[in-house]
């Protein structure tokens, strides 16, 4: 078969800028979320949150929220129906070794905002206002929710989280290294604890189909570990449990496990024999998952010319003390670069919250951000260009695994990202470049993520009609998942795209996991491509069977799909369509379902990694201490890039993501009360419009055998980086180093 | 939320009969209307006052009457308090949104409540919403609190924008009570918390605001609205400074300049500007009066940052204003 996806260059649909196939549904509000859909005899649960961090429930008073017309139950720890009581049933598709947080489950509170009680009331409103009438009493204990304080108990996690690699056993003598190195730089660093805040708050809506089986649309990345979940804690069969969700409202990985709010409506529409729908607030978004509090500290030996003689990097993780919550911090310092003498390690430190959550691109940013600020550190202590440091130290294999990369494009971001940014006109010395009152800074810095991909399954249907349907069970979490789908599905099987459709997010459609980690595009798409694949051979099959058939004694790989028909190679008269075909081999459909997984082969072999080269321009009025980031060039090796529109999107979102991490998200925890205390986005800062101005994306094509379509992930990498690129501007603006992140006006006026 | 009674009033005599007794007041409801969803506000009965005649901009003695029913959009809009109080204008746009503006009126901005996180925290203790049962900000999570007038029981800060500008502009708040109508100097009308954070204004519970009176005055030829915050949009104050200037060549014949940010009211402080008079309009003449502000200032174990900031803004701020450069709303950089 000629028609195939190249791992480089353009195809008819493959490579070329499609608008999201779901953008007018959106804009137009036919798209549906979680908490949108309608069910007869809805009823509504409002979850009453707890007020302490430590201690125990020494009373719940329900009577006057009872006695509230309206009110069909309050569900407590008290009168909680049983569901499964094994840690095993709680532990979802991606959750780390522990004891998952059970809702409900006794009286023990386990950190502030903890779930304590579910007003199931007739509508919203009489369930909100009974929930405040709802009374507990507390035994409280003393929190302790700084990680600082708990450093004296970091342990090495004994299990390690499935799919997390640890760091690598240290390779030559850093200490020793770092000792006799000419330059040395060794320096804390932290990054504020960050909540996801996606728009669209975590929604479960509980169907009751009858005779003890469920239809529930959930806000989640990924139907198949919702399902599971519910089908083990409940002791249901998967066959009872569907669960579906068409669209996401911004996930950034708070999406990927199930959370409380679905156990809850669960929970209570099978109490109730009911239809349910628990919608969580604003502000309780601020009681489950949040990107870690990490203490790290990066030691760099080096030569007088900045050759790498010493890399130490060592990470501190606040967890919570149910869960050994854990990311990669540390590992991407000794993939980026190449040093002699490495020691890298990831220590846990328990505290009274919640456990941290996967949050776009989990520990690097956290990682990348110290490293790169380091490295820029080390530029100026060597008196090296930063970009030219990065080149000497350049890696041409990842040496914590000891594979050389399959690809890797960086040298050609850097170039091209500089050029695009005009970094040769640089004056390299802090503080001399300025522009009226402002004080002028450019930074560059350095990304990295993991090209990954996870067995998945997709099915695909071709009808009589000619038109396509394709899909599967992971989700579209604003990416542009079904629009990469629908162009590969196009591609493979030469329809126009407006005759392919594809359903993602529901658990009767082919198994595949949740979205996250970068990995759909190369999972699902090379599922849909194998299964897209397969009703072509099985068509030209029907085609070349046909009475005088102008494809007959043709092989399969001499034919091409294009326009709707199959047709010798360089001899488009002799053509079949693929509605006569299928007439002719009397199916009114055709159906596949194949799966894919990651090439084990090629794997042992090559590391995948997509990369980045982030250079920044900030403005900054240093008397008041404020900062504009005036222009970013993001310059991006990601393998083969499907869709250049949807890809462009993905790396605007990483680096508006990143220029909130580098000037304005923190969740401020009051550790008296044990408290996250800017619950909402009044005072949780994200970036708004006057904070964005120029963006610069540019895709440096790879080509990758890491999977058949050379595809290595957007989702992650455009925030990698640009904090610290960010940062490394501001000093380079005004000769402050800061290394505790966000850069807020307190710390520029300092 | 809790149930509530809802009636409307067509006169401002409807308006004080059915707000006696525990009603609040709602208009453009763009704060009333969150606190009661957090339990903060739990009124027995919302008195509508929409329909009242109070949204107009008149002539007034020379001045401007702003009705206390004006939206923010339509002030900052109006061109005549444009032409005439520029910086009234700058700090209604510095502050919320678009779609914020064009509900809430001129009487609701001036009674809005603190954002202090504690205050909006049914789960914490706070002397302002409950009386006596504690101020967990003081030595808690204090970023964005007072640094001038706080006490033992509160260190909230007043949130709005407009009402810097109001404070700098000696505007003056027309009230109707049982009693009759009074005015209230602008400076008089929010309160320090002391201990009795729970009361905000010198507003009676059952007067309501009828205007707000712009007093004559050239405030058009040297002023400002400078506001810093932690992004560069759509953020309250960490510190903000409405300034108005008389100069007659380079020399001061008069300033006003008020904070926001940093009390429970927006700050002024006498002296300071008194300083002012008759000096040369130079960096010199801002700092000593800058320096005179921050003397006061009494940080809490998060902010001191702010007394510094504060300082820095005076100057900036009454610099632009006597340079005539006043700080601009779209553009971000600061002149």
């Amino acid at each position: 078969m000629v028609t195939t996806i190249s791992s480089t260059g353009t195809d008819r649909y493959v490579g070329t800028a499609h608008s999201r196939v779901d953008g007018p549904a959106k804009v137009t509000g036919l798209a549906k979320y979680a908490g949108e859909f309608a069910a007869p005899d809805l009823a509504h649960g409002y979850v009453v949150s707890g007020g302490i961090a430590k201690g125990r429930i020494t009373a719940i008073e329900t009577a006057e929220a009872e006695a509230v017309p309206g009110v069909i139950k309050v569900f407590t720890h008290e009168n909680r129906p049983r569901t499964a009581w094994l840690d095993y049933n709680y532990r979802d598709a991606v959750a780390p070794p522990g004891s998952p947080f059970r809702a409900l489950y006794d009286d023990v509170i386990h950190y502030s905002g903890q779930p304590v009680a579910l007003v199931v009331a007739e509508d919203f409103e009489t369930a909100r206002h009974a929930a405040s009438l709802v009374k507990v009493a507390y035994a409280a204990e003393v929190p302790a929710t700084d990680v600082d304080a708990q450093a004296e108990f970091a342990y090495d996690p004994p299990k390690k989280r499935a799919g997390i690699k640890p760091p690598p056993q240290p390779w030559g003598d850093a200490t020793a290294a770092y000792e006799a190195a000419p330059v040395k730089l060794s320096n804390d660093y932290r990054l504020a604890v960050e909540h996801h805040n996606p728009m669209e708050p975590h929604a479960s809506t509980v169907v009751w189909d009858g005779n003890g089986r469920i239809t529930v649309y959930d806000k989640i990345q990924g139907v198949s570990n919702s399902q599971g979940y519910i089908a083990a804690v409940f002791g249901m069969k998967k066959d009872e449990v569907r669960v579906l969700n068409p669209y996401l409202g911004g996930g950034f990985g708070i999406g990927l496990r199930p959370q409380y709010q679905l156990f809850l409506a669960v929970m209570a529409a099978r109490d109730l024999e009911r239809s349910v729908r628990v919608t969580l607030t604003r502000d309780q978004m601020f009681t489950f998952g949040y990107r870690p509090d990490v203490r790290q500290r990066v030691s760099l030996g080096a030569d007088a010319a900045g050759n790498l003689q010493s890399l130490r990097h060592d990470a501190l993780s606040g967890t919570s003390r149910f869960e050994d919550y854990q990311e990669v911090v540390v590992n991407w310092s000794a993939i980026l670069y190449d040093c002699d003498n490495v020691a890298l390690s990831y220590k846990l430190a328990q505290i009274d919250t919640y456990t941290p959550a996967d949050m776009r691109a989990p520990g690097a940013v956290t990682g990348v951000l110290a490293l790169e600020i380091a490295m820029d550190k080390l530029a100026y202590a060597t008196g090296q260009d930063p970009v030219a440091l990065r080149l000497a130290n350049y890696s041409e294999r990842d040496r914590t695994e000891g594979k050389p990369f399959g690809s890797k494009a960086l040298r050609a971001c850097y170039a091209q990202g500089a050029e695009r940014f005009g970094w040769e006109r640089r004056n390299p010395k802090p503080r001399s470049m300025t522009e009226g009152r402002e004080l002028v800074g450019w930074g560059m810095a350095t990304g990295v993520w993991e090209a990954l991909m996870q067995q998945s399954s997709a099915q695909a249907t071709l009808t009589s009609d000619g038109k396509l349907v394709v899909g599967n069970s992971t989700g579209d979490i604003g990416t542009g998942t079904y629009t990469i789908l629908t162009q590969i599905a196009a591609e493979v099987l030469g329809l126009p795209m407006e005759d392919v459709t594809t359903k993602l997010g529901d658990t009767d459609l082919a198994e595949a996991p949740v979205a996250g980690g970068s990995w759909t595009a190369a999972s699902s798409g090379t599922a849909v491509m194998k299964a897209c694949r397969k009703i072509a051979a099985d068509v030209f099959a029907m085609a070349r069977a046909m009475d005088d058939s102008p494809l007959a004694n043709v092989d399969f790989d001499r034919v091409v799909f294009e326009g709707g028909r199959i047709a010798v190679a360089g001899d488009p008269s002799r053509s079949v369509s693929l509605v006569d075909a299928m007439t002719a081999g009397a199916v009114d459909k055709v159906e596949a379902t194949e799966s894919a997984g990651p090439d084990s082969g090629h794997a042992k072999e090559f590391a995948a990694y997509t990369h980045s080269a982030i250079f920044v321009e900030v403005k900054i009025d240093e008397d008041l201490g404020q900062v504009r980031v005036t222009r970013v060039v993001s310059a991006i090796a990601a393998g083969k890039i499907i869709n250049p529109k949807t890809a462009r999107s993905q790396i605007l979102g990483g680096v508006v993501m990143g220029i909130g991490s580098a000037l304005e998200e923190e969740s401020m925890l009051d550790h008296t009360i044990g408290r996250f205390m800017n619950h909402n986005l009044g005072e949780y800062h994200v970036p708004v419009n006057a904070d964005i101005q120029n963006l610069d994306v540019i895709f440096v094509e790879e080509e990758d055998k890491a999977n058949p379509m050379g595809v290595k992930g957007l989702g992650e990498i455009g925030i990698v980086g640009t904090a610290a690129a960010i940062a490394n501007a501001v000093f380079h603006a005004t000769g402050k180093r800061i290394r505790d992140l966000p850069i807020t006006v307190d710390k520029l006026i300092d | 939320m809790n149930r509530f009674d809802y009636v409307r009033a067509g006169t401002v005599a409807e308006a004080l009969q059915a707000v006696a007794g525990g009603g609040r007041f709602i208009a453009g409801g763009t704060n009333l209307v969150d606190l009661m969803k957090y339990n903060v506000e739990r009124p027995g009965r919302l008195v509508d006052i929409t329909r009242l005649p109070l949204d107009a901009i008149e002539e007034h003695e020379g001045g401007l009457r702003l009705g206390a029913l004006v939206t923010n959009a339509t002030a900052a809009y109006d061109a005549r308090i444009v032409a005439r109080y520029p910086v009234l204008a700058n700090a209604i746009l510095a502050g919320a949104s678009g779609q914020l503006r064009n509900a809430a009126t001129t009487g609701g901005n001036l009674n809005q409540r603190t954002r202090c996180y504690y205050f909006y925290d049914e789960a914490t203790p706070c002397n302002k919403r409950e009386p006596g049962s504690g101020c967990p900000a003081i030595g808690g999570v204090n970023r964005i609190h007072a640094i001038f007038g706080a006490s033992d029981a509160c260190i909230a800060t007043h949130p709005s924008d407009m009402c810097v500008a109001l404070a700098a502009l000696d505007a003056v708040v027309r009230v109707a009570g049982p009693g009759g109508e009074r005015s209230i100097p602008f400076a008089d009308y929010h309160r320090l918390p002391g201990d009795t954070p729970h009361i905000d204004t010198t507003l009676a519970p059952d007067e309501i605001v009828l205007s707000v009176d712009l007093p004559e005055q050239d405030a058009a030829s040297h002023y400002t609205y400078l506001k810093l915050r932690d992004r560069l949009s759509y953020a309250f104050a960490l510190v903000s400074v409405a300034a108005v200037l008389d100069l007659d060549g380079d020399t001061i014949r008069a300033g006003r300049f008020a904070l926001g940010g940093v009390a429970h009211k927006p700050w002024r402080n006498p002296q300071a500007e008194a300083s002012l008079r008759g000096k040369p309009a130079t960096a010199e003449t801002f700092e000593a009066a800058a320096a005179i502000v921050v003397a006061e200032a009494e940080p809490q174990s998060g902010n001191a940052f702010k007394v510094e900031l504060a300082r820095r803004a005076i100057v900036r701020g009454l610099s632009q204003a006597a340079a005539g450069t006043p700080q601009s709303i779209s553009d971000k950089r600061i002149a």
